[in-house]
């Protein structure tokens, strides 16, 4: 950590999201690759001092070292270089066990209270923010207070997305008629950039959005103002919303239509609605 | 009469991709040209097009191969310079170009590259390996060939009629359904894969039962050149995985065409399917790419460090255990899809074990130049620039098997860096390596290596220039695909990988002038005993180029390493007490005529020509009915013509060197001799 310190402060890469996580989620990410990558030395060190060396001392032209043409094996390195790769395999397989199941983005962030539950809803090009407890929704904005963790349920209601916010973890797929759970905490407040990984269109290179994350005190201020905000998200307005749109705006929505986002999973639904209803009758 | 074909489907939309229409035209006519200036279109038609014979149809891959090569590079060296200025701009090519570009780039590369690359390899070397005068079934490896050009004739002619793709090499639904892209595009790049990947099944099929019914006696599995055993596994792995690429195509294809709903969003369709199908072939697919390379690696270190290979049990064992991982690894290409934590730790962990016999692999390639005597040919160059580069890429794939830090990494460009970083030393690499080391077996003379040494460090330097920035932009946050950006921070990066392009591009020069300067200067050198680099495989018995049946007596193997072991006991050129008749197929152009039936069956497809399509079925049928019931299709070589053929040919006299003992210590029983205690 210590090496690659001075090389983060230059060539930008002191911004960079991945390496400067902003919650403990990114945090425990990023530090399972980087320990991941220093038990790997143990094997790629070897190599290449061994491909230097060898091919330097036995050159043809020049090298001292002696030439054995018919040697072919020897057990004791056979046995060294099945052994130590697979007991490294074995040793970072552990961790990739137990990390995978505490990083699991469908698990709820232990130890901590009262998640504020958003819903999101992937779009062309665009992300809809739906926010349950407050009865407010916004467009290419996610705000949420510090310390407190995002529980966010995430559908689409056009092509495969990714939903990404990198200084605060991992991502997981949007895909129409299915919900998807991503649990995020921020540990300090800042604007981090959020967008779709997975290619989706014309619009795609501009489908990103800002997450704010705030004190509780401007949080409460900002769903105030989007409370104070004219226009609602009615059926009309969202039909509209949900035409291709590249680089939209923010948008605030100080009301929704009621099940929104059931509304939308529903849409991709095996069995639409209607027929499932006209069967029963 | 012509289905959605109308003159709009010309590409008058933009001037760069009339451009891109005019360059493919222009080469096309300029070949044609060519051709008829020098009188050579029976030549060709008799001698290359027509024949069965596997070194002919090898080479006719392997020019396929670097024709799209070439197509290939532009489409990445275009996407470079994008990249490199499209901060806050749009760059000079719209969005839906881009999208063009990086889709057919990674088509190309894969099926129009990579496969021909490797299978002319497999065609030209293995049968010759295994001491067998032909594959297994001459004509069907005829029509692989020409439906996989067929598959290729696709892609390039999407680029003057019509529009390629924009769903990318994998065309995930629903983005590639109709509902979100009705046009041509997504249909070029089905039947594009479709076409030639009945081509390469049919490769597959015709490489396992060549390698298990065609051996020299005393071939035993245990004594076949590390190629040859790529050669198996690799021809295992497509017969296996293709079918499901063909399946989920044929699925894409009926949701397309006939409004099914395998992949919709709604109506009962589950896109998931389509990623598990695609990668359930897509993963083995990776290892068909560097299997063989992997293969050529073990040849080449081993003839030029003069040594035997290290360990070639481990090494059997190690390709073994990779080709039957692949199968059980491909969920971790979409880890972020939701599935639960331990079906993602499970195939984490698959993903990962795989490095262990990897890892083994490179190991026993650097002890076998340990106590050699290394050669610097530059497929020597290939070799150990492979050999560092690779555990690269090698450790950023066990950072993306981790699912946790996948879900950091997955779509940006570390993960283009990282499979870059896998694919272009750990294939493209090894089938140049195999081109140099290869070439005089299949032409008769010599590449040259002051231009295959440039080659190598113009390409070398120019892969860690354009991937090694892209490593550090996935740690930034920029993921694939993008047509422009608005992070200052990145471009820095972009233009280095750009610089780095163009250094490939110089790279791809080198290859060229290097052909061309061997073929004029070829008569200096002639390799004309057939055994350039004093070899020990069996390929380097045969005359360069080898006679029609590569052996006039088919060889009797002792040990591994056979022609190495042929020397040793002197019978290198021993003359048999009589040569005998020789049968081979007779060349056909029902190969071709299939070929350009699959190329029109699948334009009129994309393009909605009904008629045309059943035509073209119709024509392959009784074309295949009409050469089954052709029982002439053989033709015999006298004993007296092939005695006249190899009483003309030389044979090595190279010497193969022996451990020699070192001073005061007695060879037989490496005790210290009496005298000198």
């Amino acid at each position: 950590m210590l090496l690659t310190a001075p090389l983060l402060s230059g060539c930008g890469l002191g911004t960079a999201p991945i390496l400067n996580p902003k919650g403990p989620i990114a945090l425990a990410e990023r530090d399972l690759l980087f320990t991941a990558f220093y038990l790997m030395l143990i094997v790629v060190i070897p190599v290449f001092v061994l491909a230097f060396v060898f091919v330097w001392r036995y050159r043809a032209n020049g090298g001292k070292g002696q030439y054995k043409p018919d040697w072919s094996y020897s057990a004791g390195i056979d046995a060294l270089i099945w052994l130590v790769p697979a007991l490294l395999v074995a040793a970072i397989g552990y961790l990739l066990w137990t990390e995978t199941h505490k990083l699991d983005p469908y698990k709820a962030i232990a130890g901590t209270e009262n998640p504020i539950e958003v819903e999101v809803v992937a779009q062309d090009w665009k992300w809809l923010f739906i926010y349950p407890e407050y009865g407010i929704a916004t467009v290419n904005e996610l705000a949420f207070p510090q310390e407190r963790p995002l529980s966010l349920r995430i559908t689409s209601d056009t092509v495969m997305n990714s939903f990404m916010i990198p200084a605060l973890g991992g991502q997981i797929y949007a895909m129409a008629g299915m919900t998807s759970r991503l649990h995020l905490i921020a540990d300090e407040t800042g604007q981090f950039t959020g967008r779709n990984t997975m290619f989706s269109g014309d619009g795609f290179a501009d489908q990103h959005f800002q997450a704010h994350s705030m004190t509780n005190e401007d949080f409460n201020a900002w769903v105030q103002k989007v409370r104070q905000s004219q226009t609602a998200l009615d059926e009309v307005a969202y039909a509209t919303l949900a035409q291709p749109s590249v680089a939209h705006d923010v948008e605030y929505y100080s009301t929704y239509e009621a099940n929104l986002f059931e509304t939308i999973l529903a849409k991709y639904a095996a069995r639409p609605a209607h027929s499932a209803a006209g069967m029963e009758q | 009469m012509l289905g959605k074909l109308t003159i709009d489907a010309l590409p008058f939309y933009s001037w760069v991709a009339m451009a891109g229409a005019g360059v493919t035209v222009g080469g096309g006519l300029l070949v044609v040209a060519i051709i008829t200036y020098l009188g050579a279109w029976r030549y060709l038609w008799t001698e290359w097009l027509t024949s069965v014979d596997h070194k002919k149809i090898g080479i006719m891959y392997i020019v396929l191969a670097l024709v799209m090569l070439i197509r290939g590079f532009i489409d990445a060296i275009m996407m470079r310079a994008q990249q490199a200025f499209a901060l806050n701009s749009d760059g000079y090519l719209p969005p839906e170009h881009f999208e063009q570009i990086f889709t057919s780039h990674g088509t190309i590369m894969v099926f129009f590259m990579a496969m021909p690359f490797l299978t002319g390899l497999f065609n030209i070397v293995a049968p010759q390996q295994i001491g067998a005068r032909d594959v297994a079934f001459p004509f069907m490896n005829s029509i692989s060939l020409w439906l996989t050009a067929a598959g290729a004739g696709l892609v390039l002619v999407s680029l003057v009629i019509g529009k390629f793709s924009t769903a990318g090499w994998t065309g995930y639904p629903p983005y590639s359904g109709i509902e979100f892209n009705p046009g041509v595009g997504v249909d070029y790049w089905l039947w594009a894969l479709l076409v030639s990947g009945v081509g390469s099944t049919m490769t597959g099929i015709n490489f396992v039962v060549t390698i298990l019914k065609k051996r020299a006696p005393g071939m035993t599995l245990m004594r076949m050149p590390m190629f040859a055993w790529t050669t198996l596994v690799v021809s295992i792995l497509i017969a296996f995985s293709f079918p499901a690429l063909t399946v989920v195509a044929i699925q894409l294809g009926l949701d397309r065409y006939l409004g099914f709903h395998f992949f919709t969003n709604g109506d009962g369709g589950n896109m998931m399917n389509f990623a598990n199908l695609l990668w359930i072939w897509g993963h083995p697919e990776v290892y068909i790419l560097i299997l063989p390379a992997f293969g050529v690696y073990s040849e080449v270190v081993a003839t030029f460090s003069g040594k035997r290979l290290f360990g070639y049990d481990s090494l059997v064992y190690a390709t073994g255990c990779i080709g039957i991982l692949s199968f059980t690894v491909w969920l971790h290409h979409f880890f972020t899809m939701g599935s639960s934590a331990n079906v993602n730790a499970f195939f984490g962990i698959a993903t990962m074990i795989i490095a262990v016999p990897t890892g083994v692999k490179v190991f026993d390639w650097l002890f076998t130049m340990f106590r050699g005597r290394i050669v610097f040919h530059p497929s020597m160059y290939w070799t150990i620039g492979f050999i560092v580069t690779f555990v690269i890429g090698g450790v950023s794939g066990v950072l993306l098997a981790l699912p946790p830090a996948d879900y950091l990494m997955h779509n940006s460009t570390f993960l283009v860096a990282h499979f870059h970083n896998m694919l272009i030393p750990g294939a493209l690499f090894g089938y140049l390596a195999g081109m140099n080391y290869w070439f005089p077996k299949a032409f008769g003379f010599k590449l040259d290596e002051t231009w295959g040494i440039r080659a190598f460090w113009f390409w070398i330097i120019g892969f860690y220039l354009a991937f090694m920035p892209l490593y550090v932009l996935g740690f930034m946050g920029m993921v694939r695909r993008m047509e422009h950006y608005n992070v200052p921070e990145w471009q820095p990066y972009l233009v280095v990988a750009a610089i780095g392009a163009v250094f490939v591009l110089v790279g791809i020069f080198c290859i060229a002038m290097q052909l061309y300067v061997s073929v004029r200067d070829r008569a200096q050198a002639v390799d004309t005993t057939g055994d350039p680099w004093n070899g020990r495989t069996l390929e380097w018995a045969t005359s360069s180029p080898p006679a029609p049946y590569n052996f006039a007596i088919i060889p009797k193997v002792e040990d591994i390493d056979a022609f190495a072991d042929m020397k040793r006991r002197g019978v290198v050129g021993a003359k048999p007490e009589r040569y005998e008749d020789i049968t081979m197929p007779k060349n056909t152009a029902a190969g071709v005529f299939l070929g350009a039936g699959g190329f029109v069956l699948g334009f009129a497809m994309i393009w909605h020509i009904w008629w045309l399509a059943a035509l073209c079925l119709v024509a392959a049928v009784a074309i295949l009915i009409m050469r089954a019931s052709n029982d002439d299709d053989e033709f015999t070589i006298p004993a007296a013509e092939v005695e006249a053929i190899e009483s003309k040919r030389q044979h090595s006299t190279l010497k193969l060197p022996t451990d020699q003992p070192e001073p005061g210590v007695d060879p037989a029983g490496k005790q210290p001799m009496p005298g000198n205690i």
